[in-house]
């Protein structure tokens, strides 16, 4: 890849590191219908930021370890409250990215780009970032091995997969861990505005494509990567943002296959 | 007959609302164990505590060493979403296959006695959001027996079953305890054909109101106060008669009595 300047090297192989990781986590996002949790992780991220520069710590590791944080939060506050997790959700999401937008505004002295964490900035991934996309993609992988057929059974039914042995609750948090860190690294990408749009529109695309689970997931995988590619080139070649861009392509290939009718 | 399950004075409370008091339990191998109550009664939250799906207040559930439990949840909702068959579906409650990731073509699911039996056999390429309510009751039933259990817990079986189905499954339901000497607890608020097969009744509302065989908790006052019409209904056809069970087994006058 001789041919290709090193940053969009680095901005292929990080997109097309995130997709991977986004579709197994997406279609269980689209099958259990929880876009909503996945949005509000992703706009509690910011958040990370403005404490990261806050305190002065290294940000990829603040988001990090905050979005982890939020995710054990809501994982575990959605199972005590009186309140629709719906609601609950929509107060956590705005809030905390108001919280995080008005953190950074106070910081005076740091000169920041408050959109490319909005929105992305696919320019700024350095072999730190694609480091931890590797290693969190190999995580990913080890899980689904292990666990593909009992998250099936918990989106099937809660209480009738623990009946029949899984461990339920904590299968669940492993996943839910598992999309804070790929929110939190996929910020750089996509920004916190449109990371759910890449875990849940290359899963809804492939909806009309598959009849069975696995094929499904597939699919996603296939569509996430063109959508990356495509996104990255239009990119390139009209100078426009990448994440929305990729978010578009992701669309436009939703919309075709949307006038297809599902096999089942 | 060997004891399956055993609950000892299970009390539970939600937030200081007491939703169960007093309850103690046992059902063996090979017995019908009916539980009946009005809504709101508790009958949901006692067969979540006995699955050992939440801990009760106070109180102490135990199950057979290494008992096998065959769930049959009372509704279950699949995102259209998601595809699968009716097959894959099955599939997914048996124990994982050893080295295998992924559904494969399973014939030992296509030719099992329990989807022939069932009635199924048809539906299995079918994606499992299209069956309709009666059949998903029989899709549900069929997962929990190809597990093998001893156990078999049931949550409203006969929900959106027609009325010659509904005789039908409870046929099926009481056979199989015959031959698999299955130990059997349904969850029921429909009483005349359930009673018919079952050994031992249990009237919840919020404590035991009354226990005992169908004959004789069908005739007790707070069996009819509670469940009014449909219990004279019932009796019709039990003749036998002991109106004593009901004070025997139970210790507490907060009872619901019509007028």
């Amino acid at each position: 890849m001789a041919w290709m300047p090193e940053f969009l090297v680095f901005a292929l192989l990080g997109g097309l590191g995130i997709a991977l990781i986004a579709a197994p986590l997406g279609v269980f996002m689209v099958w259990q219908r929880q876009s909503y949790f996945g949005a509000t992780l992703a706009h509690s991220a910011l958040l990370g930021v403005s404490l990261g520069l806050f305190w002065n710590i290294d940000l990829s590791f603040s988001v990090i370890a905050f979005s982890l944080l939020i995710a054990v939060g809501i994982h575990q506050l959605g199972r005590k409250t009186q309140l629709s997790s719906d609601t609950l959700l929509g107060i956590l999401a705005h809030s905390s990215l108001a919280l995080g937008l008005v953190l950074l505004s106070l910081q005076n002295n740091v000169q920041i780009d408050i959109m490319s964490y909005l929105f992305g900035d696919i320019l700024s991934i350095t072999p730190t970032d694609l480091l931890l996309i590797g290693a969190v993609g190999l995580i990913t992988l080890l899980f689904y091995l292990k666990h593909w057929r009992d998250l099936l059974n918990i989106t099937l039914n809660k209480e009738l997969a623990q009946v029949e042995g899984i461990d339920v609750k904590r299968i669940q948090l492993q996943y839910v861990l598992l999309l804070a860190l790929m929110i939190a690294l996929s910020m750089k990408i996509v920004g916190v505005l449109l990371v759910t749009s890449l875990l849940i529109i290359p899963a809804a695309a492939a909806r009309r494509l598959a009849t069975t689970p696995q094929t499904m997931l597939f699919f996603s995988l296939v569509l996430g990567i063109v959508s990356v590619i495509g996104g990255l080139g239009a990119s390139f070649v009209w100078d426009i943002p990448t994440g929305p861009a990729i978010v578009l392509v992701a669309t436009l290939i939703f919309l075709v296959l949307l006038n297809k009718k599902a096999p089942n | 007959m060997s004891l399956l399950l055993k609950a000892d004075q299970i009390y539970h409370s939600f937030a200081q609302t007491e939703v169960l008091h007093n309850i103690t339990l046992q059902i063996h191998a090979g017995e019908i164990v009916t539980l009946i109550g009005p809504n709101g009664a508790g009958k949901s939250t006692l067969l979540k505590i006995l699955l050992k799906l939440i801990e009760p207040t106070s109180g102490s559930v135990n199950q057979k060493a290494g008992l096998k439990i065959g769930y049959m949840p009372q509704k279950i909702h699949i995102d259209p979403t998601l595809p699968m068959t009716v097959e894959y579906f099955l599939d997914l409650g048996q124990p994982r296959p050893q080295n295998r990731l992924f559904f494969s073509a399973h014939h030992t699911i296509e030719t099992h006695s329990v989807v022939e039996e069932l009635n199924i056999g048809h539906l299995l390429k079918q994606p499992i959001q299209n069956v309709s309510g009666g059949e998903m009751q029989r899709i549900l039933l069929a997962r929990a027996l190809l597990r093998d259990p001893q156990l078999l817990v049931l949550d409203e079986p006969v929900q959106g079953v027609d009325l010659q189905g509904q005789t039908e499954l409870y046929h099926y339901i009481n056979e199989l305890r015959h031959r698999r000497q299955l130990g059997i607890l349904m969850v029921s608020h429909d009483l005349h054909i359930v009673m018919k097969n079952t050994d031992q009744v249990l009237c919840l509302n919020q404590h035991l109101c009354c226990s005992g065989t169908p004959q004789s908790v069908s005739q007790t006052p707070e069996f009819i106060a509670i469940f009014g019409q449909g219990a004279e209904e019932l009796a019709i056809y039990e003749h036998h008669h002991n109106e004593h069970t009901c004070e025997v087994t139970h210790g507490h006058h907060n009872h619901l009595h019509t007028p």
